[in-house]
């Protein structure tokens, strides 16, 4: 197969999942009415008062990312699952390795670059100190790619079971916790005042390792749920 | 050398190999942990700051060494099961992880209980706490990934799989871990270093956690068994061993 051939798979691919998403603009708005909804519940169990909250603000925002961006992982594989075009994926030529690759940008644009979009609104909600938004919204369009791939490997591993929901969380979160520490901890930075360049550095350097090994990882789990 | 590797395949010959490991082995362990126990907790010195509670530390310290390396011997069993595609692998594999799990919970245990005496508080965000409490849900993690698959081949290479990223995962989260820690600067006691620990003190530990060690491989051996018997349950060597006894 000729180059050209092989590149249009991945274009087709990126439009496909695009498309899926963009037809269900609500589906796709669902991480963004979560990360709203969770970020109500703060107020209501810590106290309205300002000062607590703006304090804890940065980390608020990045758990409740955290967990919008996991539960967004689940559903990543299981409609090319349930209609059999992930096994079309399996027996195609190009390698799975690469194959996957479209599936986590489009993941990462939906839930990373979008939650980092809108996050600015809910970290005024919040009070979170204005020179910790434009840091903030870096760090989640950096963390939520490394969240991504590693949410895709949670959801390669549990594509074929009926109840992945629960275990998909207890699977994927140990290793989402390195990324919460660096990701509030660029916010909590910029906030005080001191150098948050380092901790977006080993960011993007999280996100690089999570994007050359993550596929490794994330097809051969496909493999093996496409065979159970 | 290729021999003995295709054994290692074969179900009876490691049902029978791990039996006789395991008629030696167990009672080596038990005389060494009861020494090491007994050493440690009746006939060393009481620490100057410690008094006497410190002597958890027989139990503790081995209990997460072992805990750490069990994760180890996991992955690489697992490792080995991908590669090689040996079904006795990920028999050693899914053995390994409730042994680890329950080490990992053992010291964490023994660590809130030293910690009530030591710190006055039964738990503390340090370091190396969050780490094993880390560590115990990655256990865990593996142990319910297996239980959720249906068909338990693929069970077990998922868990293979789950146990590398694991493997590729735990010094980044490691090294996170310390590095919040150390930039918390928490108001709470420091953990004293271990090294400057005096020998009387250190051989019954030395010696605790080798027999921790030899504890984990007969427990291992153990499940193994059991696995193994579990598994070939239909097949006549089993029937012929169920019969014979």
């Amino acid at each position: 197969m000729s180059s050209g051939a092989s590149g249009s798979i991945y274009g087709a691919l990126l439009r496909r999942q695009l498309t899926l998403a963009l037809r269900r603009p609500v589906q796709l708005l669902n991480p963004a009415l979560f990360f709203a909804i969770v970020i109500v519940l703060f107020p209501l169990g810590l106290g309205p008062a300002p000062d607590t909250l703006s304090m804890f603000a940065g980390g608020i925002l990045w758990i409740v990312a955290l967990l919008a961006n996991m539960l967004g992982a689940e559903t990543l594989f299981q409609g090319d699952y349930d209609d059999g075009s992930l096994d079309q994926l399996l027996i195609a030529e190009q390698p799975l390795y690469f194959l996957v690759m479209p599936y986590l940008l489009v993941q990462w644009l939906l839930s990373g670059v979008l939650l980092a979009l809108l996050s600015p609104l809910f970290a005024l909600m919040l009070g979170l100190p204005e020179q910790g938004i434009v840091v903030l919204m870096a760090s989640l369009a950096l963390g939520c790619g490394v969240m991504s791939v590693l949410g895709a490997i949670g959801a390669a591993l549990t594509v074929g079971l009926r109840r992945g929901g629960i275990l998909i969380a207890l699977l994927v979160t140990p290793f989402y916790m390195p990324v919460l520490i660096f990701g509030a901890g660029a916010v909590n930075a910029a906030v005080d005042g001191l150098a948050f360049a380092p901790y977006l550095a080993i960011l993007g350097a999280m996100f690089s390792l999570a994007l050359a090994l993550g596929p490794v990882a994330i097809s051969a789990a496909l493999r093996i749920s496409a065979d159970s | 050398m290729w021999t003995f590797f295709h054994k290692l395949g074969s179900p009876p010959w490691l049902y029978g190999i791990a039996g006789s490991i395991l008629r030696w082995l167990l009672p080596i362990a038990v005389v060494a942990l009861s020494v090491g126990v007994v050493w440690g907790l009746l006939y060393t010195s009481p620490d100057f700051r410690q008094g006497n509670s410190y002597r958890i530390i027989y139990i503790h310290v081995p209990a997460s060494v072992v805990a750490l390396a069990g994760y180890y011997v996991m992955a690489i069993a697992g490792a080995v099961s991908l590669i090689w595609k040996m079904k006795m692998a990920d028999i050693a594999m899914l053995a390994a992880a409730p042994v680890g799990a329950a080490l990992t919970f053992v010291a964490l245990l023994t660590g809130s209980i030293w910690g009530k005496p030591t710190w006055g508080t039964w738990w503390v965000w340090d370091a190396r706490i969050t780490s094993m409490l880390i560590l115990l849900f990655l256990y865990l993690g593996v142990m319910a990934l297996y239980e959720a698959y249906d068909n338990k081949a693929a069970a077990a290479r998922a868990c293979a799989i789950l146990a590398l990223v694991g493997t590729v995962n735990i010094p980044i989260i490691y090294k996170s871990v310390d590095w919040w820690y150390s930039l918390h600067q928490p108001a709470s006691i420091k953990f004293t270093g271990e090294s400057t620990i005096d020998p009387s003190m250190l051989y019954p530990l030395l010696l605790c956690i080798v027999s921790f060690y030899l504890l984990f491989t007969c427990v291992l051996l153990a499940n193994m068994r059991v696995e193994i018997l579990r598994r070939e349950r239909k097949t006549g060597w089993v029937r012929r061993l169920v019969g014979e006894s």
